[in-house]
């Protein structure tokens, strides 16, 4: 018997992840003396030439700073800069560039908005979350409910990782406020029913916010359809750079936030009598903004859109089928998150090993995985383990990299019987 | 003399198994299913450990995964002994070749011991990712504190 002897019946595509991987440098290298299979997606992706060349450009021809030098590199700085602008409008479908802020990432974005909408929280106001929701999504809530006297109020989740939509529509209510939910749990994969569960929201008049980290590499939201009030992404996550990511907001409740962070280009005038702010996006954006990682993630956007989406949907989903097939080779795997409608993640256990255990001697094969809580401490304790093994897929994976996974988790086992 | 302090003062750990057992043993692995094999077989001799010590006091931060520690000084022998738990298999492993350096030895001795260098002699820290060479650092840096405690008491 074969170590993966279970039939792949995993569908083939047309998708050419040979010639995508040749895009992606840092893939052809060994790790530990074996070809390196990135698994981590989730936690980060890697970077197109196509990213490395426009930011590598950007440097070598444009520079300056944004918004600010009456001379031609300012001039040729802020056209790619606000291009870039245009570009993550497109990509969301938001109605205007003013929608568009850039932060450092979803976790900014979050703090920016919880931030933001404390002027309108009283006592006994309520913020729904979810039960798998990533820190980032719950602890900036927290600090805004300790300052105003508001509660954070977790949406139970069944045992396969959905959200529970009895739960949900029980914890709606008078009181709520602010419904903040992911689009893709991190930890699990598990794909959420953002635009039905908006609308209930909507409904009642309740503020929303999706936290689309882990959605933008799989899926391209449209914020219209979604009628969400804010949505917000990490470029790292989305085959761009680190530092920076994304908060679309709807122009009129980004008019009524108070800014962020005080500083430079935020302001319209300043003076000790008094000082206004400047108009939409740049409120929000003080001191020089990360100008090249703007660029590098305008360039990831358009590298994404020039591929198929709906073959790169495809050829994921069969990552995640073949990686299914293969969890009944290694005794005592289990799979947590098992949603009917999961992205391509896959949060696991095996018997009597400690996830940083898996972690550490897939490193030394040269798979790369994350291992721990996943930064989703109460999801952790709904499933009552201290943390698991994740595996996460990008585009450029392939099956026979998921298979290399499951040989490793079997060499692994045999070490420890 | 209590069960516990008996656990502490039966721990193989630097008292069968000696640090040139595990320097010898070492010497001869040279891929690492064979380094990690020998460091999750060390950790199978960690003695068992009291359920009641697992509390927060005993805790050791910055690990990846669930690190305890406890101690008993001694003072007839004026030796410190250590236990640790861990429910990471490589985890305890690597914290079975700790005790091997430092089980049983007097504070002085121990805080004299130069545990980096040691593992540099195994060539562990090459091997070990940056966060889990923190969660060593963290597991050697309570037992040095616990040793400069005992000494100064």
């Amino acid at each position: 018997m074969t170590d993966l002897s279970v039939a792949n019946t995993a569908k083939k595509t047309a998708f050419d992840v040979d010639a995508i991987r040749r895009d992606f440098p840092i893939l052809s290298q060994q790790v530990n003396g074996k070809p390196l299979v990135y698994l981590d997606n989730g936690a980060s992706a890697q970077k197109p030439v196509a990213v490395l060349d426009a930011m590598d450009r950007y440097y070598r021809e444009m520079h300056s700073n944004v918004h600010r030098g009456a001379h031609t590199l300012g001039d040729r700085a802020t056209a790619a800069f606000e291009g870039a602008r245009e570009t993550v409008r497109s990509f969301l479908n938001a109605e205007s560039t003013r929608e568009i802020i850039w932060t450092r990432g979803t976790t900014e974005a979050i703090n920016v908005v919880a931030n933001g909408l404390a002027p309108r929280l009283k006592a006994g106001d309520e913020i729904l979350v979810s039960q798998m929701e990533h820190h980032a999504n719950i602890v900036p809530w927290q600090m805004v409910a300790e300052r105003t006297g508001a509660k954070v109020v977790p949406i139970q989740i069944t045992p396969e990782g959905e959200l529970d939509l009895d739960s949900f529509n029980s914890l709606l209510n008078e009181r709520t406020r602010i419904f903040a939910i992911t689009h893709v749990s991190n930890a699990l994969g598990t794909v959420n029913p953002v635009a039905t569960l908006i609308k209930e929201a909507k409904a009642r008049g309740i503020i929303t916010l999706v936290d689309g980290a882990q959605a933008v590499p799989h899926y391209q939201p449209d914020v219209q359809a979604l009628g969400c009030d804010f949505y917000a992404f990490s470029a790292h996550k989305l085959f761009g750079p680190t530092g920076i990511g994304v908060l679309y907001g709807k122009a009129q409740l980004l008019e009524e936030m108070p800014p962020y962070q005080g500083g430079g280009e935020m302001i319209e005038r300043v003076s000790f009598e008094g000082t206004t702010w400047n108009t939409l996006p740049y409120k929000f954006e003080a001191g020089t903004p990360a100008v090249a990682e703007a660029v590098g993630l305008g360039a990831a956007i358009d590298y994404v859109g020039r591929l198929d989406r709906r073959a790169m949907e495809i050829a994921e989903k069969a990552l995640l089928d073949r990686a299914n097939q293969l969890v009944e080779t290694v005794p005592g795997m289990e799979i947590i998150g098992t949603a009917k409608h999961k992205a391509p993640v896959m949060s696991f256990k095996i018997a009597g090993l400690h996830p940083s255990d898996i972690g550490t001697l897939l490193d030394q094969q040269g798979i790369a995985i994350r291992t721990g809580h996943h930064c989703a401490m109460p999801l952790m304790a709904f499933y009552g383990v201290p943390g698991t093994a994740r595996a996460s897929f990008a585009f450029y994976n392939t099956l026979d990299e998921v298979e290399q996974l499951f040989t490793a988790l079997q060499k692994i086992q045999r070490l420890f019987a | 003399m209590t069960a516990c302090e008996q656990t502490f003062l039966n721990n193989p750990l630097g008292k069968d198994t000696t640090l040139e057992d595990v320097l010898d043993g070492f010497e001869f692995l040279d891929d690492w299913e064979e380094r990690y094999a020998f460091i999750i077989d060390l950790g199978k001799q960690l003695p068992s450990f009291p359920d009641e010590a697992r509390t927060e006091e005993n805790y050791v931060h910055g690990c990846q995964s669930q690190v305890w520690l406890i101690h008993h000084y001694d003072e007839e022998s004026g030796k410190l002994y250590l236990l640790i738990d861990s429910d990471a298999m490589i985890v305890r492993g690597l914290a079975a070749i700790i005790l091997v350096a430092l089980n049983g030895k007097t504070p002085r001795d121990l805080l004299a011991t130069d545990i980096d260098e040691l593992f540099e002699q195994l060539d562990l820290f090459r091997h070990i990712s940056p966060t889990r060479g923190n969660g060593l650092r963290a597991m050697v840096g309570k037992i040095r504190d616990t040793a400069a405690r005992v000494a100064t008491a």
